[in-house]
């Protein structure tokens, strides 16, 4: 469990984090969302116990991280901003440092090992320098060491950051696989990641929090969430005729590709009217789509304040 | 295994997995060997002692100590492994410590490859051994002073470069201080306990009395408590750079 009480901190006069008050539950996934700058990795940081907050406090498991630090590190696994590890040792050296710093005994110290290396595929450069290793085998090795000591809390600042498509999607296997159990807080600018992981969000810009909610809220918060969007090639399909349906709100046409897309009004549904009216005009459309909400369009909404 | 030797083994490997070690070994017996033989007139004294070896020893250390710890919080600071260090479960003591006496003992070791000299010495003579092995002591303490203030001013700076010449700054300005040439400019301004307070900061006064041979529990005490004083302001500054 994580728990983060009106936690801020201050940069001389630059509110970095402002009174942010977050709480991840065992079998959560909570991803931190927001603009590069908006404070995620400050906030990661006073949890980790890395910078000790101006004011508020961070809780791991119950043990308040600025009294107890010990004992929230030891339930913590934490992969800093950009996977820091020591270059100059090889995989298996880092690795066995982080078994001995968390004074794991021997015998179960041996087995996480080899399960966290076979878990995320290190077996083959285990005995090369860590700065030899490509972007995608570094961040492993970072997120190895975050869960070498099988912890029951992790804390993960930007895990698929710089990966290619197939890396990311093993991350985000190896973090769904350890999600039942476990409380995760990812934080993240990468939307897709929030479908992909997430099952709440935390939205913050410039330190504050401005978004508490399931990843399907957020989207019902689109003004797309029930659009129905399609394609009619080569027929004038009637903007006129959708217009006059009573549900209608709005209608747009994609200037490229002229696809075209039919707003809804609050909470009507909208898709079976317009199926109809196409099929009575016996109009030829090529697919139709209801949308489920744009994510992209509520977070620039949500964190820029404009509308969409 | 404690955090603290966990720590300390990964600094000792580090040494010697980049040629840091190597180079360093190198350059401490080569300059400490022609420190004694071309500086220290070892042979036109015509004694059996190791006086010449010794003498040159703060001067050697001014150089390499600050070389030894300058990387030991900058580099960490640099390259954000700080950050995974103090998320671990070790308190800002024991890393210190870990990094401390890494940097310590290979300092120790260093000095203990000069065995040849000793060997020398007893080829040609017949020296007080007790005297040689109290000039050693002293001499590693000495040397854990100029480590423990380097490890202090490394906290303060991301910069290697930074490091050393603040740590080297610190540490001539300690070998300095008891020269006689120093106290008579400060008998003019300062009153006379001050001085002799001053006096008794000096690194050299006390590491010349152990290497004399006299092991006074002052002085012991005096590098003992040097180190502590040092470490414990580093890990002050680290406690603080968490508030910054």
């Amino acid at each position: 469990m994580i728990e983060a009480d009106r936690l801020t901190r201050c940069y001389g006069r630059l509110i970095a984090v402002d009174a942010l008050s977050i709480r991840a539950e065992p079998g959560q996934v909570l991803g931190l969302l927001g603009p590069n700058g908006a404070g995620k990795s400050t906030a990661m940081r006073m949890i980790a116990g890395f910078l000790a907050p101006t004011s508020g406090t961070a809780r791991v498991c119950g043990h308040d991280v600025q009294r107890e630090p010990l004992k929230a590190k030891r339930a913590l696994g934490y992969l800093p901003e950009g996977a820091p590890s020591y270059g100059e040792m090889t995989v298996r050296e880092f690795l066995t440092f982080i078994l001995r710093v968390r004074a794991m005994p021997a015998e179960t110290g041996f087995r996480r090992f080899d399960e966290v290396v076979t878990h995320l595929q290190l077996e083959d450069v285990l005995e090369q320098c860590i700065d030899t290793l490509s972007k995608g085998l570094r961040r492993r090795v970072g997120l190895a060491q975050a869960i070498l000591h099988d912890p029951p809390v992790l804390m993960l600042d930007e895990p698929t950051d710089g990966l290619d498509p197939n890396q990311k999607h093993a991350v985000r296997r190896l973090i769904d696989s350890m999600a039942r159990e476990r409380t995760i807080l990812i934080s993240t600018h990468l939307l897709e990641e929030v479908h992909a992981l997430c099952n709440r969000v935390v939205i913050i810009a410039r330190g504050k929090l401005l978004a508490d909610a399931t990843p399907a809220e957020l989207e019902a918060r689109s003004r797309y969430h029930g659009a129905v969007s399609f394609s009619a090639p080569g027929s004038g399909v009637s903007q006129e005729m959708l217009g006059r349906l009573p549900q209608v709100a709005a209608i747009e046409v994609d200037p490229l590709d002229g696809r075209i897309t039919v707003f809804p009004k609050a909470g009507a549904r909208i898709l079976e009217p317009v199926e109809d009216l196409l099929r009575q005009q016996g109009l030829e459309v090529s697919e139709i789509q209801l949308e489920r909400g744009r994510l992209d369009e509520v977070f620039r909404q949500i964190t820029t304040g404009e509308g969409a | 295994m404690t955090p603290v030797a966990a720590i300390m083994r990964r600094e000792l490997r580090s040494y010697f997995v980049t040629p840091v070690a190597y180079v360093f070994l190198v350059i401490f017996l080569v300059l400490a060997g022609l420190l004694t033989f071309y500086a220290g007139d070892f042979y036109e004294r015509g004694l059996a002692d190791l006086q010449p070896f010794f003498v040159m020893h703060p001067w050697l250390y001014l150089i390499l100590a600050p070389a030894l710890s300058m990387r030991m919080w900058a580099e960490e600071s640099k390259s954000g492994t700080l950050e995974l260090l103090l998320t671990l479960p070790v308190t800002l003591v024991q890393a210190m410590l870990g990094k401390f006496l890494a940097a310590w003992l290979f300092l120790g070791l260093a000095l203990a490859l000069t065995f040849p000299i000793w060997i020398t010495v007893n080829y040609l003579g017949d020296p007080d051994n007790g005297v040689i092995f109290a000039g050693y002591l002293g001499s590693w303490l000495m040397a854990g002073a100029f480590l423990a203030i380097g490890a202090c001013l490394s906290t303060l700076t991301r910069s290697q470069v930074v490091a050393f010449i603040l740590t080297s700054l610190v540490c001539v300005l300690l070998i300095l201080v008891g020269q006689p040439q120093v106290l008579d400019f400060f008998q003019g301004t300062l009153p006379r306990k001050l001085v002799n307070g001053v006096a008794h900061l000096s690194i050299l006064r006390h590491f010349e009395a152990i290497a004399r041979g006299v092991l006074d529990l002052r002085d012991l005490m005096y590098f003992l408590l040097t180190i502590l004083a040092w470490l414990t302001a580093g890990v002050l500054v680290l406690d603080l750079k968490r508030n910054r």
